[in-house]
Protein backbone atom coordinates (compact mmCIF):
# COMPACT_ATOMS: atom_id res chain seq x y z
CA UNK A 1 0.00 0.00 0.00
CA UNK A 2 1.30 3.47 -0.33
CA UNK A 3 -0.05 6.79 0.18
CA UNK A 4 0.43 10.12 -1.60
CA UNK A 5 -0.94 13.21 -1.14
CA UNK A 6 -1.23 16.73 -2.37
CA UNK A 7 -0.52 19.60 -0.57
CA UNK A 8 -1.52 22.39 -3.32
CA UNK A 9 -5.13 20.95 -3.17
CA UNK A 10 -5.39 20.22 0.54
CA UNK A 11 -7.83 22.52 2.35
CA UNK A 12 -6.56 21.92 5.95
CA UNK A 13 -9.30 20.52 7.68
CA UNK A 14 -8.00 18.04 9.06
CA UNK A 15 -9.77 15.01 9.08
CA UNK A 16 -7.21 12.96 8.10
CA UNK A 17 -5.41 13.45 10.73
CA UNK A 18 -8.67 12.95 12.82
CA UNK A 19 -9.11 9.57 11.18
CA UNK A 20 -5.66 8.38 11.60
CA UNK A 21 -3.16 10.40 13.55
CA UNK A 22 -0.29 7.40 12.83
CA UNK A 23 -0.71 8.38 9.67
CA UNK A 24 -0.89 12.25 9.06
CA UNK A 25 -0.14 15.39 10.54
CA UNK A 26 -1.11 18.75 9.35
CA UNK A 27 1.94 21.76 9.37
CA UNK A 28 1.77 24.46 12.28
CA UNK A 29 2.67 26.95 9.29
CA UNK A 30 -0.90 26.51 7.16
CA UNK A 31 -2.79 23.28 8.50
CA UNK A 32 -1.58 21.73 5.45
CA UNK A 33 -1.38 18.11 5.64
CA UNK A 34 1.79 16.27 6.02
CA UNK A 35 2.26 12.76 5.46
CA UNK A 36 3.68 10.53 8.25
CA UNK A 37 4.12 7.28 6.75
CA UNK A 38 4.16 5.82 2.76
CA UNK A 39 3.81 2.61 2.59
CA UNK A 40 1.95 1.83 6.42
CA UNK A 41 1.54 -1.47 7.38
CA UNK A 42 -1.48 -3.70 6.09
CA UNK A 43 -3.41 -3.00 9.73
CA UNK A 44 -3.29 0.96 8.59
CA UNK A 45 -5.45 0.10 5.35
CA UNK A 46 -8.15 0.96 6.32
CA UNK A 47 -8.45 3.97 8.22
CA UNK A 48 -6.30 5.21 5.22
CA UNK A 49 -8.85 4.13 3.10
CA UNK A 50 -11.63 5.81 4.94
CA UNK A 51 -8.98 9.30 5.24
CA UNK A 52 -8.71 9.15 1.55
CA UNK A 53 -12.65 9.13 1.01
CA UNK A 54 -13.35 11.55 3.84
CA UNK A 55 -10.87 13.95 2.77
CA UNK A 56 -12.86 17.44 1.32
CA UNK A 57 -10.75 18.30 -1.66
CA UNK A 58 -9.89 14.49 -3.04
CA UNK A 59 -6.27 15.26 -1.65
CA UNK A 60 -5.37 11.44 -0.27
CA UNK A 61 -4.57 8.68 -2.76
CA UNK A 62 -3.91 5.13 -2.20
CA UNK A 63 -2.73 2.79 -4.09
CA UNK B 1 -36.72 10.20 -18.45
CA UNK B 2 -38.96 12.68 -16.59
CA UNK B 3 -37.61 15.13 -14.14
CA UNK B 4 -39.29 15.93 -11.05
CA UNK B 5 -39.75 19.81 -10.97
CA UNK B 6 -40.15 21.61 -7.55
CA UNK B 7 -41.49 25.17 -8.40
CA UNK B 8 -40.41 26.37 -4.64
CA UNK B 9 -37.73 24.31 -2.17
CA UNK B 10 -40.37 23.18 0.77
CA UNK B 11 -38.70 24.63 4.15
CA UNK B 12 -41.70 23.23 6.40
CA UNK B 13 -40.48 20.62 9.30
CA UNK B 14 -43.18 18.97 10.12
CA UNK B 15 -40.97 17.41 13.10
CA UNK B 16 -38.84 19.32 14.73
CA UNK B 17 -35.79 17.18 14.03
CA UNK B 18 -36.60 15.72 10.69
CA UNK B 19 -36.24 17.57 7.42
CA UNK B 20 -39.21 18.54 5.58
CA UNK B 21 -41.21 15.70 4.24
CA UNK B 22 -41.56 16.93 0.91
CA UNK B 23 -37.55 17.53 0.75
CA UNK B 24 -37.04 13.49 1.90
CA UNK B 25 -40.13 12.62 -0.68
CA UNK B 26 -38.28 14.11 -3.82
CA UNK B 27 -34.87 12.22 -2.39
CA UNK B 28 -36.54 9.01 -2.41
CA UNK B 29 -37.80 9.99 -6.22
CA UNK B 30 -34.51 11.52 -7.94
CA UNK B 31 -31.09 12.38 -6.03
CA UNK B 32 -31.03 15.01 -8.24
CA UNK B 33 -34.15 16.94 -9.66
CA UNK B 34 -35.18 20.76 -10.90
CA UNK B 35 -36.08 23.39 -8.72
CA UNK B 36 -37.12 27.01 -9.40
CA UNK B 37 -35.60 29.79 -8.53
CA UNK B 38 -37.13 33.19 -7.39
CA UNK B 39 -36.25 34.68 -10.35
CA UNK B 40 -37.64 32.00 -12.46
CA UNK B 41 -34.14 30.19 -13.35
CA UNK B 42 -34.57 26.36 -13.99
CA UNK B 43 -31.97 25.34 -11.36
CA UNK B 44 -31.47 22.36 -10.00
CA UNK B 45 -31.90 20.23 -6.43
CA UNK B 46 -29.56 17.98 -5.24
CA UNK B 47 -31.12 15.60 -2.18
CA UNK B 48 -28.66 12.35 -2.54
CA UNK B 49 -25.15 12.26 -0.27
CA UNK B 50 -23.41 10.88 -2.84
CA UNK B 51 -24.50 13.60 -5.42
CA UNK B 52 -23.81 16.64 -2.79
CA UNK B 53 -20.79 15.62 -2.63
CA UNK B 54 -19.93 15.31 -5.83
CA UNK B 55 -21.22 19.14 -6.43
CA UNK B 56 -19.63 20.39 -3.31
CA UNK B 57 -16.11 18.53 -4.24
CA UNK B 58 -15.98 19.99 -8.18
CA UNK B 59 -13.74 22.68 -8.93
CA UNK B 60 -16.30 23.14 -12.11
CA UNK B 61 -18.65 24.86 -9.22
CA UNK B 62 -18.22 28.52 -8.14
CA UNK B 63 -19.15 29.81 -4.75
CA UNK B 64 -19.53 33.54 -6.37
CA UNK B 65 -22.71 35.02 -4.93
CA UNK B 66 -22.71 37.34 -7.62
CA UNK B 67 -22.98 33.79 -10.03
CA UNK B 68 -25.88 32.04 -7.92
CA UNK B 69 -29.62 32.84 -9.09
CA UNK B 70 -31.19 34.01 -6.02
CA UNK B 71 -33.24 31.29 -4.01
CA UNK B 72 -35.00 33.71 -1.40
CA UNK B 73 -37.61 36.18 -2.34
CA UNK B 74 -37.28 38.65 0.10
CA UNK B 75 -33.79 39.53 -2.00
CA UNK B 76 -35.38 39.40 -5.67
CA UNK B 77 -35.12 43.01 -6.96
CA UNK B 78 -33.38 44.18 -3.98
CA UNK B 79 -30.00 43.53 -4.40
CA UNK B 80 -27.82 45.51 -6.61
CA UNK B 81 -25.26 44.04 -8.62
CA UNK B 82 -22.27 44.89 -7.18
CA UNK B 83 -23.97 44.49 -3.65
CA UNK B 84 -23.58 41.00 -4.48
CA UNK B 85 -20.20 41.50 -4.87
CA UNK B 86 -18.36 39.08 -1.74
CA UNK B 87 -16.34 41.68 0.37
CA UNK B 88 -12.33 41.40 0.43
CA UNK B 89 -11.75 38.38 2.87
CA UNK B 90 -15.09 36.90 2.83
CA UNK B 91 -13.57 33.58 1.72
CA UNK B 92 -16.14 31.45 2.43
CA UNK B 93 -17.82 33.14 -0.65
CA UNK B 94 -15.51 32.87 -3.10
CA UNK B 95 -13.31 30.71 -5.19
CA UNK B 96 -9.93 29.92 -5.65
CA UNK B 97 -7.01 31.15 -6.05
CA UNK B 98 -8.86 34.24 -3.60
CA UNK B 99 -10.40 31.45 -1.33
CA UNK B 100 -7.00 29.00 -0.87
CA UNK B 101 -4.85 32.55 -0.39
CA UNK B 102 -6.97 33.38 2.38
CA UNK B 103 -7.71 30.58 3.79
CA UNK B 104 -4.10 29.46 3.90
CA UNK B 105 -3.42 32.14 6.24
CA UNK B 106 -5.87 31.04 8.66
CA UNK B 107 -5.84 26.62 8.73
CA UNK B 108 -2.92 27.07 11.12
CA UNK B 109 -4.90 28.27 13.77
CA UNK B 110 -7.26 25.36 13.69
CA UNK B 111 -5.76 22.43 12.89
CA UNK B 112 -6.58 19.37 15.08
CA UNK B 113 -3.51 19.26 17.31
CA UNK B 114 -4.14 23.05 18.10
CA UNK B 115 -7.44 22.70 19.02
CA UNK B 116 -6.68 19.60 21.49
CA UNK B 117 -4.51 21.76 23.25
CA UNK B 118 -7.28 23.54 24.03
CA UNK B 119 -9.38 20.95 25.09
CA UNK B 120 -8.02 21.47 29.29
CA UNK B 121 -9.02 25.78 28.26
CA UNK B 122 -12.47 24.40 26.68
CA UNK B 123 -13.23 22.27 29.78
CA UNK B 124 -12.78 24.91 32.14
CA UNK B 125 -14.86 27.51 30.58
CA UNK B 126 -17.75 24.53 30.30
CA UNK B 127 -17.05 23.94 33.73
CA UNK B 128 -17.60 27.43 34.57
CA UNK B 129 -21.04 27.77 33.01
CA UNK B 130 -22.45 24.77 34.43
CA UNK B 131 -21.50 26.03 37.60
CA UNK B 132 -22.93 29.32 36.78
CA UNK B 133 -26.18 26.81 35.86
CA UNK B 134 -26.34 25.48 39.22
CA UNK B 135 -26.45 28.67 41.02
CA UNK B 136 -29.50 29.51 39.09
CA UNK B 137 -31.36 26.97 41.39
CA UNK B 138 -33.19 24.35 39.85
CA UNK B 139 -34.42 25.74 36.17
CA UNK B 140 -33.09 27.69 33.53
CA UNK B 141 -33.10 28.14 29.84
CA UNK B 142 -29.92 26.25 28.67
CA UNK B 143 -29.41 27.93 25.86
CA UNK B 144 -29.03 31.69 27.23
CA UNK B 145 -26.91 29.94 30.22
CA UNK B 146 -25.02 27.33 28.65
CA UNK B 147 -25.33 26.75 24.81
CA UNK B 148 -24.77 30.44 23.68
CA UNK B 149 -21.85 31.25 26.28
CA UNK B 150 -19.59 28.71 25.57
CA UNK B 151 -18.98 28.77 22.26
CA UNK B 152 -18.93 32.89 22.50
CA UNK B 153 -16.72 32.90 25.15
CA UNK B 154 -14.12 30.49 23.30
CA UNK B 155 -14.42 32.29 19.70
CA UNK B 156 -14.22 35.33 21.50
CA UNK B 157 -11.10 34.62 23.36
CA UNK B 158 -9.27 33.00 20.67
CA UNK B 159 -10.36 36.04 18.16
CA UNK B 160 -9.23 38.51 21.18
CA UNK B 161 -12.60 40.04 20.59
CA UNK B 162 -14.02 41.55 24.41
CA UNK B 163 -16.67 39.09 25.54
CA UNK B 164 -18.51 41.86 27.06
CA UNK B 165 -18.32 43.98 24.00
CA UNK B 166 -20.80 41.04 22.55
CA UNK B 167 -23.90 43.62 22.51
CA UNK B 168 -22.35 45.09 19.39
CA UNK B 169 -22.68 42.24 17.12
CA UNK B 170 -24.95 39.56 18.85
CA UNK B 171 -27.75 40.98 17.77
CA UNK B 172 -27.03 42.07 14.57
CA UNK B 173 -25.46 38.62 13.85
CA UNK B 174 -29.06 37.18 14.90
CA UNK B 175 -29.93 39.67 12.25
CA UNK B 176 -28.15 38.52 9.73
CA UNK B 177 -28.71 35.00 9.69
CA UNK B 178 -33.04 35.64 9.97
CA UNK B 179 -34.94 34.16 7.30
CA UNK B 180 -37.43 37.03 7.80
CA UNK B 181 -35.66 40.73 7.77
CA UNK B 182 -35.51 42.19 4.59
CA UNK B 183 -32.49 42.84 2.66
CA UNK B 184 -31.85 46.32 3.45
CA UNK B 185 -32.16 45.35 7.70
CA UNK B 186 -29.65 42.38 6.60
CA UNK B 187 -27.24 44.55 5.01
CA UNK B 188 -27.24 47.71 8.01
CA UNK B 189 -26.45 44.60 10.46
CA UNK B 190 -23.96 43.39 8.66
CA UNK B 191 -22.48 47.06 7.93
CA UNK B 192 -22.28 47.61 11.99
CA UNK B 193 -20.92 44.18 12.36
CA UNK B 194 -17.94 45.32 9.92
CA UNK B 195 -17.52 48.77 11.51
CA UNK B 196 -17.17 46.90 15.37
CA UNK B 197 -14.77 44.82 13.12
CA UNK B 198 -12.71 47.51 11.81
CA UNK B 199 -12.08 49.11 15.04
CA UNK B 200 -11.19 46.22 16.78
CA UNK B 201 -8.59 45.40 13.57
CA UNK B 202 -7.06 48.84 14.59
CA UNK B 203 -7.19 48.56 18.01
CA UNK B 204 -4.92 45.10 17.35
CA UNK B 205 -2.52 46.77 14.84
CA UNK B 206 -1.84 49.36 17.60
CA UNK B 207 -1.81 46.82 20.56
CA UNK B 208 -1.63 43.36 19.72
CA UNK B 209 -2.54 40.28 21.76
CA UNK B 210 -1.89 36.91 22.54
CA UNK B 211 -4.75 35.80 19.42
CA UNK B 212 -6.07 34.75 16.13
CA UNK B 213 -6.46 38.46 15.11
CA UNK B 214 -3.12 39.70 16.05
CA UNK B 215 -1.43 36.67 15.09
CA UNK B 216 -3.06 37.56 11.43
CA UNK B 217 -2.23 40.86 11.17
CA UNK B 218 1.51 39.90 12.56
CA UNK B 219 1.57 38.18 9.51
CA UNK B 220 1.62 41.32 6.87
CA UNK B 221 -0.59 39.00 4.77
CA UNK B 222 -3.50 40.62 4.44
CA UNK B 223 -5.04 43.88 3.87
CA UNK B 224 -6.85 45.73 7.02
CA UNK B 225 -9.81 45.27 4.93
CA UNK B 226 -8.93 41.72 4.20
CA UNK B 227 -8.46 41.28 8.31
CA UNK B 228 -11.42 42.69 9.61
CA UNK B 229 -13.42 40.43 7.02
CA UNK B 230 -12.13 37.20 7.75
CA UNK B 231 -12.31 38.16 11.19
CA UNK B 232 -15.91 38.85 11.07
CA UNK B 233 -16.36 35.16 9.11
CA UNK B 234 -14.56 33.43 12.04
CA UNK B 235 -17.11 35.55 14.39
CA UNK B 236 -20.03 34.59 12.79
CA UNK B 237 -19.32 31.07 12.31
CA UNK B 238 -17.74 30.48 15.71
CA UNK B 239 -21.06 31.78 17.51
CA UNK B 240 -23.86 30.81 15.61
CA UNK B 241 -23.12 27.24 14.88
CA UNK B 242 -22.10 25.14 17.48
CA UNK B 243 -24.45 27.08 20.01
CA UNK B 244 -27.30 25.75 17.85
CA UNK B 245 -25.97 22.26 17.80
CA UNK B 246 -25.50 22.36 21.57
CA UNK B 247 -28.96 23.27 21.62
CA UNK B 248 -30.56 21.36 19.48
CA UNK B 249 -28.27 18.66 20.60
CA UNK B 250 -29.55 18.47 23.85
CA UNK B 251 -33.29 18.82 23.54
CA UNK B 252 -32.84 15.87 20.71
CA UNK B 253 -30.89 13.41 24.05
CA UNK B 254 -33.59 14.52 26.16
CA UNK B 255 -36.36 13.27 22.93
CA UNK B 256 -34.35 10.32 22.86
CA UNK B 257 -34.26 8.74 26.19
CA UNK B 258 -32.31 5.71 25.41
CA UNK B 259 -29.75 7.11 23.12
CA UNK B 260 -28.97 9.59 26.39
CA UNK B 261 -28.56 6.83 27.88
CA UNK B 262 -25.58 5.05 26.20
CA UNK B 263 -24.11 8.53 26.52
CA UNK B 264 -24.15 8.77 30.00
CA UNK B 265 -22.84 5.12 30.41
CA UNK B 266 -20.43 4.77 28.12
CA UNK B 267 -18.71 7.91 27.92
CA UNK B 268 -16.26 6.71 25.05
CA UNK B 269 -19.14 7.34 22.73
CA UNK B 270 -19.11 11.23 22.58
CA UNK B 271 -17.17 11.55 19.65
CA UNK B 272 -19.73 9.23 17.42
CA UNK B 273 -22.08 10.59 19.35
CA UNK B 274 -21.13 13.72 18.18
CA UNK B 275 -21.24 13.20 14.52
CA UNK B 276 -24.41 11.43 14.73
CA UNK B 277 -25.95 14.16 16.17
CA UNK B 278 -24.66 16.76 13.72
CA UNK B 279 -25.78 13.95 11.26
CA UNK B 280 -29.11 13.72 12.13
CA UNK B 281 -29.94 17.53 12.86
CA UNK B 282 -27.85 18.84 10.16
CA UNK B 283 -28.08 22.75 11.73
CA UNK B 284 -28.34 24.28 8.19
CA UNK B 285 -31.94 24.45 6.97
CA UNK B 286 -30.74 24.26 3.49
CA UNK B 287 -28.03 24.57 1.06
CA UNK B 288 -25.34 25.54 0.17
CA UNK B 289 -25.82 26.62 -3.22
CA UNK B 290 -23.15 26.30 -5.88
CA UNK B 291 -23.11 27.51 -9.93
CA UNK B 292 -21.57 25.53 -12.29
CA UNK B 293 -19.18 27.94 -14.29
CA UNK B 294 -18.92 24.94 -17.07
CA UNK B 295 -20.98 21.90 -18.36
CA UNK B 296 -20.47 19.21 -15.84
CA UNK B 297 -22.15 15.59 -15.92
CA UNK B 298 -23.54 14.55 -12.06
CA UNK B 299 -24.99 11.16 -11.91
CA UNK B 300 -26.04 11.14 -15.79
CA UNK B 301 -27.51 14.43 -15.39
CA UNK B 302 -25.78 17.15 -18.10
CA UNK B 303 -26.03 20.62 -15.20
CA UNK B 304 -24.94 23.55 -17.65
CA UNK B 305 -22.72 26.35 -17.15
CA UNK B 306 -24.72 29.07 -15.15
CA UNK B 307 -27.09 26.19 -14.01
CA UNK B 308 -27.58 27.01 -10.13
CA UNK B 309 -27.81 23.61 -7.53
CA UNK B 310 -28.97 24.03 -4.58
CA UNK B 311 -27.47 21.41 -2.33
CA UNK B 312 -29.55 20.23 0.79
CA UNK B 313 -27.46 18.91 3.53
CA UNK B 314 -30.34 17.79 5.57
CA UNK B 315 -31.99 15.98 3.30
CA UNK B 316 -28.51 14.26 1.79
CA UNK B 317 -27.74 13.42 5.97
CA UNK B 318 -30.20 10.85 5.71
CA UNK B 319 -29.95 9.55 2.70
CA UNK B 320 -30.18 5.83 2.91
CA UNK B 321 -27.65 4.87 0.00
CA UNK B 322 -25.32 5.85 2.81
CA UNK B 323 -26.57 5.81 5.80
CA UNK B 324 -28.23 2.12 5.52
CA UNK B 325 -31.84 1.17 6.42
CA UNK B 326 -32.31 3.22 9.08
CA UNK B 327 -31.33 7.03 8.85
CA UNK B 328 -34.37 8.61 10.25
CA UNK B 329 -33.61 7.02 13.42
CA UNK B 330 -30.93 8.55 15.89
CA UNK B 331 -28.35 5.81 16.59
CA UNK B 332 -25.02 7.48 18.51
CA UNK B 333 -23.61 3.74 17.71
CA UNK B 334 -23.72 4.12 14.03
CA UNK B 335 -21.08 5.50 11.80
CA UNK B 336 -21.92 7.94 11.06
CA UNK B 337 -18.74 9.50 9.79
CA UNK B 338 -19.15 11.32 6.51
CA UNK B 339 -21.55 13.25 6.79
CA UNK B 340 -22.20 16.77 5.01
CA UNK B 341 -23.32 18.58 8.11
CA UNK B 342 -19.71 20.42 7.73
CA UNK B 343 -20.11 20.73 3.93
CA UNK B 344 -17.41 19.25 1.91
CA UNK B 345 -15.08 20.29 -0.88
CA UNK B 346 -12.47 23.07 -0.35
CA UNK B 347 -14.98 25.72 1.52
CA UNK B 348 -15.35 22.32 4.30
CA UNK B 349 -15.49 23.90 7.34
CA UNK B 350 -12.60 25.71 8.96
CA UNK B 351 -13.74 25.39 12.70
CA UNK B 352 -15.06 21.96 12.55
CA UNK B 353 -12.52 20.39 14.74
CA UNK B 354 -12.97 23.58 17.38
CA UNK B 355 -16.47 22.45 16.96
CA UNK B 356 -16.16 18.86 17.89
CA UNK B 357 -13.87 19.26 20.72
CA UNK B 358 -16.53 22.31 22.28
CA UNK B 359 -19.41 19.48 21.11
CA UNK B 360 -17.50 16.73 22.94
CA UNK B 361 -17.08 18.31 26.07
CA UNK B 362 -19.81 20.38 26.00
CA UNK B 363 -22.62 17.42 26.16
CA UNK B 364 -19.83 14.76 28.10
CA UNK B 365 -20.15 17.59 31.01
CA UNK B 366 -23.62 18.63 30.70
CA UNK B 367 -24.76 15.25 31.25
CA UNK B 368 -22.29 14.51 34.07
CA UNK B 369 -23.07 17.50 36.14
CA UNK B 370 -26.93 17.20 35.63
CA UNK B 371 -27.79 13.83 35.07
CA UNK B 372 -31.46 14.49 35.99
CA UNK B 373 -31.56 16.97 33.22
CA UNK B 374 -35.13 17.09 31.81
CA UNK B 375 -37.18 19.57 29.53
CA UNK B 376 -39.31 22.04 31.98
CA UNK B 377 -41.90 22.59 28.95
CA UNK B 378 -44.29 19.96 26.99
CA UNK B 379 -41.40 19.59 23.63
CA UNK B 380 -43.69 21.36 21.49
CA UNK B 381 -43.68 24.20 23.31
CA UNK B 382 -39.97 24.34 22.35
CA UNK B 383 -39.20 26.97 20.21
CA UNK B 384 -37.54 26.14 16.91
CA UNK B 385 -35.54 28.10 14.89
CA UNK B 386 -37.74 27.98 11.76
CA UNK B 387 -36.90 31.54 11.07
CA UNK B 388 -33.51 31.40 10.88
CA UNK B 389 -30.75 30.15 8.10
CA UNK B 390 -29.12 27.81 11.14
CA UNK B 391 -31.79 25.84 12.31
CA UNK B 392 -31.49 24.92 16.54
CA UNK B 393 -33.74 26.21 19.11
CA UNK B 394 -34.43 29.85 20.06
CA UNK B 395 -34.71 28.50 24.07
CA UNK B 396 -34.81 25.59 26.02
CA UNK B 397 -36.15 25.42 29.42
CA UNK B 398 -34.80 22.93 31.32
CA UNK B 399 -35.08 21.59 34.65
CA UNK B 400 -32.99 19.42 37.26
S1 LIG C 1 -8.41 15.58 5.05
FE1 LIG C 1 -7.65 16.30 3.08
S2 LIG C 1 -8.03 18.51 3.11
FE2 LIG C 1 -8.18 17.79 5.22
S3 LIG C 1 -6.13 18.12 6.08
FE3 LIG C 1 -6.22 16.01 5.34
S4 LIG C 1 -5.45 16.12 3.25
FE4 LIG C 1 -5.94 18.19 3.85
Amino acid sequence: MKISVDQSKCCGSGMCVLTDPDLFDQNEEDGTVVLLQEHPDAEHEATAKEAAGLCPAAAITVS
Amino acid sequence: MTELISEELPITRQNPFDPPAEVTAIREQARISRLKFSDGHLGWLVTGHHQVREVLGSPKFSNDPRRHHLLDKRFQGEVPEDGRKSEPGMFLSQDPPDHTRLRKMLQGQFTVRRMNQLSEWIGKIVDDQLAHMRSLGGKADLVKEFAMPVPSLVICALLGVDYDERHRFQEDTAKMLSLEVSFKEAMAAFARIQEFMRELIARKKADPGDDMISDLIATGEPTDEEASNMALLLLLAGHETTANMLGIGTFTLLQHPDQLKILKDEPEVVDNAVEELMRYLSIIHFGPVRTAVEDVEIDGHLIKAGDTVLTHVPAANRDPDKFGDNPEELDLRRPASGHVAFGHGIHQCLGQQLARIEMRIGFSKLFAEFPDLRLDVDPEEVPLRTDMGIYGVHSLPVAW
